[in-house]
């Protein structure tokens, strides 16, 4: 028995990073279509697998999908993580509460809709998009003054943003009792207690509390930002801990009783199955991509190697920071309303700042500035330790599961001593490799060097 | 582009320039005049003050006092990056590079703020963005071109030898689409046979770009080869300026070079 189940944990880990390899290197291709084909053969393969069930047998059962709904949250918050910490340089440990500000937010507003109560989506939704119009609009202003110091600027975002708050909290209050009446009863559900209506709701809900994260992450960052990295590093972890100790009295000193504190909220709407798991996976995988390999990922590059000469170059170092973060803090938002979705309940404890260095490991892990790293090590690192030391260990007697927490920090530390530059170094798969030159300069090699062309034609 | 400017008008104007660190005067009531199109060097021992000039300008630390304007505009109190912007830019004299990019990176990573394509053209891969991308690229690799550097596009710079690193850094530089290069020390560390080729590409990118010059160095081949007009800096002031023949001849620089009485050594 036990040796089955380790043989077959090790099949389904190297399975799966062969299909981690093979969405990247698929979405890698030139071609739309063979884009589209790969992403759908990429679900098609694991959903065929999901409803396959042969007898007693099955080759990826319930447990096996909880270990990757949760790889792919870990996955999300990793990447946006190795935005902020390999690629940018910014050692940040308040990625894992932007996780679970983005996990409560979502389930606050599903839980809400499934009782009846648009009010969830309402404020948050109105909440979001005025708070990014106070940004910009603040923003905007700030640009035709001169030199206005940080803090200053924080107090501005601050007050607009507050505004906005209390704006759509005020709207929203207005708005979603007259709502009410679409739900119907029990009995007699109206238009808006319909499982579409509900669907979609649950994708706004993820959209929306990734981009809430993503917006107390612009308001963290502007002034904790132009601290060194050090220093932004310890106030991260103030971060983290602030939120955790927000979420354990969000019935007392925060108005959300339905989150009972420390007691979890309970009664989430599980809506997350492997379609919206696969369909935001890929999302994030696409922004991130995108992001990193753009003129702006080499900036952001090129803050983490050298800010003083990546100022030189013209770049804002300070703006482009707080963007790395902001970005990073928008998966984060993302993978917690996924993961708040699986579970369907949430407890304070699990965004404990502790529990924060899981994703920071698996950064390092996989490879610091590695993207593929990342994804491959959270699958990796989720399937051995949840799926493969825990089952393994729970059948060989009751004190064994205690070995959990020794065994993986040895696999952790031997892996540092054999490579410590991460699985993968900053090497990259597919999707995510930098096509460079693109075989171009070996075209120049046979060419005679360029006739000078006058000035005005080699500058914009 | 700004070509309000002529050739022989000042591009660049410092004015009473003064920074203090606290007591220290590290700089103190340095005026410069850089007409467009000139070859300038700014010359003086160790510590006489040079670097921190450089640094005032191209406003990685802010001046104390005085003003300094570039094509007409102040750019004093202005961040590092807004003045890059503007058509300023610069080597370090320890070089600077992003170490751990390739060769080609580093050039692109100039051309980021001019890049012809926001955030949203690079996360939808908009049509502009292929584009403009395309264009970067293939202008960053004429750049390498020129500086005989297109084979090697692809290695990460911190394995190059240390010539092709500073050519680099010169590279990454012009891709910033200056008016005006200051160039800290760019032969140190070369053999003479580079230097004599460094040389020539600070000739050819001064006519090829349209480039107004400023440069730190300390080796006098260089200085008496290229360069049109001498400022030479002790202590934070200027103490002598003029043709390099003038400044040869000048008593107060050799005292300021070789000690006091060395001028008559030289003499004899």
């Amino acid at each position: 028995m036990e040796i089955g189940y380790l043989f077959s944990t090790i099949v389904k880990m190297v399975a799966l990073i062969a299909w981690i390899y093979g969405l990247l290197w698929g979405l890698g291709r030139k071609k739309l279509w063979q884009k589209a084909a790969t992403v759908v053969l990429a679900f098609g393969v694991i959903q065929a697998l999901i409803m396959v069930q042969i007898g007693d047998f099955s080759p990826f059962s319930a447990f096996d999908q909880g270990l990757l709904f949760q790889s792919i949250t870990m996955t999300m918050v990793a990447l946006g993580l190795n935005l902020i910490y390999g690629y940018n340089g910014q050692f940040s440990l308040a990625q894992w509460g932007f996780y679970g500000i983005g996990a409560y937010c979502a389930a606050d507003i599903t839980y809400r809709w499934t009782n009846g109560d648009a009010s969830g989506i309402v404020v948050a939704g109105l909440g979001v998009v005025l708070g990014a119009l106070a940004i910009f609009g603040v923003g905007r202003f700030l640009r035709t003054k001169r030199g206005v110091p940080v803090m200053s600027a924080f107090t501005f975002y601050l007050f607009a943003m507050v505004a906005a708050g209390a704006a759509a909290v005020y709207i929203g209050a207005a708005i979603s009792p007259s709502l009410a009446q679409y739900f119907g009863s029990a009995g007699a559900p109206g238009p808006l207690a319909s499982p579409v209506a509900l669907q979609a709701v649950f994708f706004l809900s993820v959209i929306i509390a990734g981009a809430f994260a993503a917006e107390v992450s612009f308001i963290f960052g502007l002034p904790v930002l132009s601290l060194g990295s050090d220093y932004f590093g310890i106030a991260t972890l103030g971060f983290a801990i602030i939120v955790k100790t927000l979420l354990v009295n969000s019935d007392t000193i925060l108005p959300f009783t339905e989150m009972k504190g420390g007691r979890g909220m309970i009664g989430i709407p599980k809506l997350t199955n492997w379609i919206w798991a696969f369909i935001f996976l890929v999302l994030v995988i696409i922004l991130i991509r995108n992001f990193v390999r753009s003129s702006t990922g080499r900036a952001t590059l090129a803050v983490r190697e050298d800010e003083i000469a990546a100022r030189a170059m013209g770049i804002d170092v300070a703006g482009n920071k707080l963007l790395a973060f902001v970005v990073g803090s928008f998966v984060a938002g993302i993978g917690g309303a996924i993961y708040a979705h699986y579970m369907g309940f949430l407890a304070p404890g699990s965004f404990d700042f502790i529990q924060g260095f899981n994703p920071l490991i698996i950064v390092v892990f996989g490879g610091l500035g590695s993207m593929t790293g990342s994804i491959a090590a959270s699958f990796g690192w989720i399937f051995f330790l949840e799926g493969f030391l825990r089952v393994l260990l729970g059948q060989m007697g009751t004190d064994a599961p205690s070995w959990r927490f020794v065994l993986y920090p040895i696999s952790l530390l031997l892996l540092m001593l054999v490579r410590p530059q991460g699985l993968l170094g900053t090497t990259e798969w597919g999707f995510f490799k930098d096509r460079g030159a693109g075989g171009k300069f070996k075209a120049n090699l046979f060419k005679k060097p360029k006739a000078l062309k006058p000035a005005e034609e080699t500058q914009p | 582009m700004k070509t309000d400017i002529k050739k022989g008008e000042d591009i660049l104007v410092m004015d009473h320039v003064t920074k203090a660190f606290g007591g220290l005067l590290a700089v103190k009531d340095f005026s410069l005049e850089l007409p467009k199109g000139a070859i300038q060097g700014l010359i003086g021992p160790n510590g006489a003050g040079k670097t921190t000039a450089f640094n005032l300008i191209t406003g990685v630390i802010p001046a104390t006092s005085g003003s300094i304007e570039f094509e007409g505009d102040r750019i004093d109190g202005l961040e590092s990056y807004e003045v890059t912007r503007l058509g300023i830019a610069r080597t370090f004299q320890n070089i600077r590079l992003f170490s751990n990019l390739s060769v080609l990176d580093n050039v692109r990573i100039a051309y980021h703020s001019h890049a012809g394509y926001g955030l949203g053209d690079s996360i939808f891969r908009t049509k502009r963005f292929e584009k403009k991308e395309r264009e970067l690229t293939d202008k960053a690799l004429e750049f390498l071109s020129i500086f005989k550097l297109q084979d090697i596009a692809d290695e990460v710079v911190k394995n190059l030898p240390y010539g092709q690193q500073r050519r680099v850094e010169i590279a990454r530089a012009l891709a910033c689409d200056p008016r005006l290069l200051l160039l800290d020390e760019p032969a140190a560390g070369m053999n003479p046979r580079e230097i004599l080729e460094l040389m020539d590409y600070i000739h050819f990118i001064k006519d090829r770009f349209d480039l107004t010059i400023l440069l730190i160095e300390h080796q006098m081949r260089v200085v008496m080869g290229i360069c049109e007009y001498l400022t030479v800096m002790d202590f934070g002031e200027v103490i002598a300026r003029g043709t390099p023949k003038e400044i040869q001849s000048n008593q107060r620089v050799v005292e300021a070079y070789l000690g006091k009485g060395a001028g008559k050594i030289a003499a004899s």
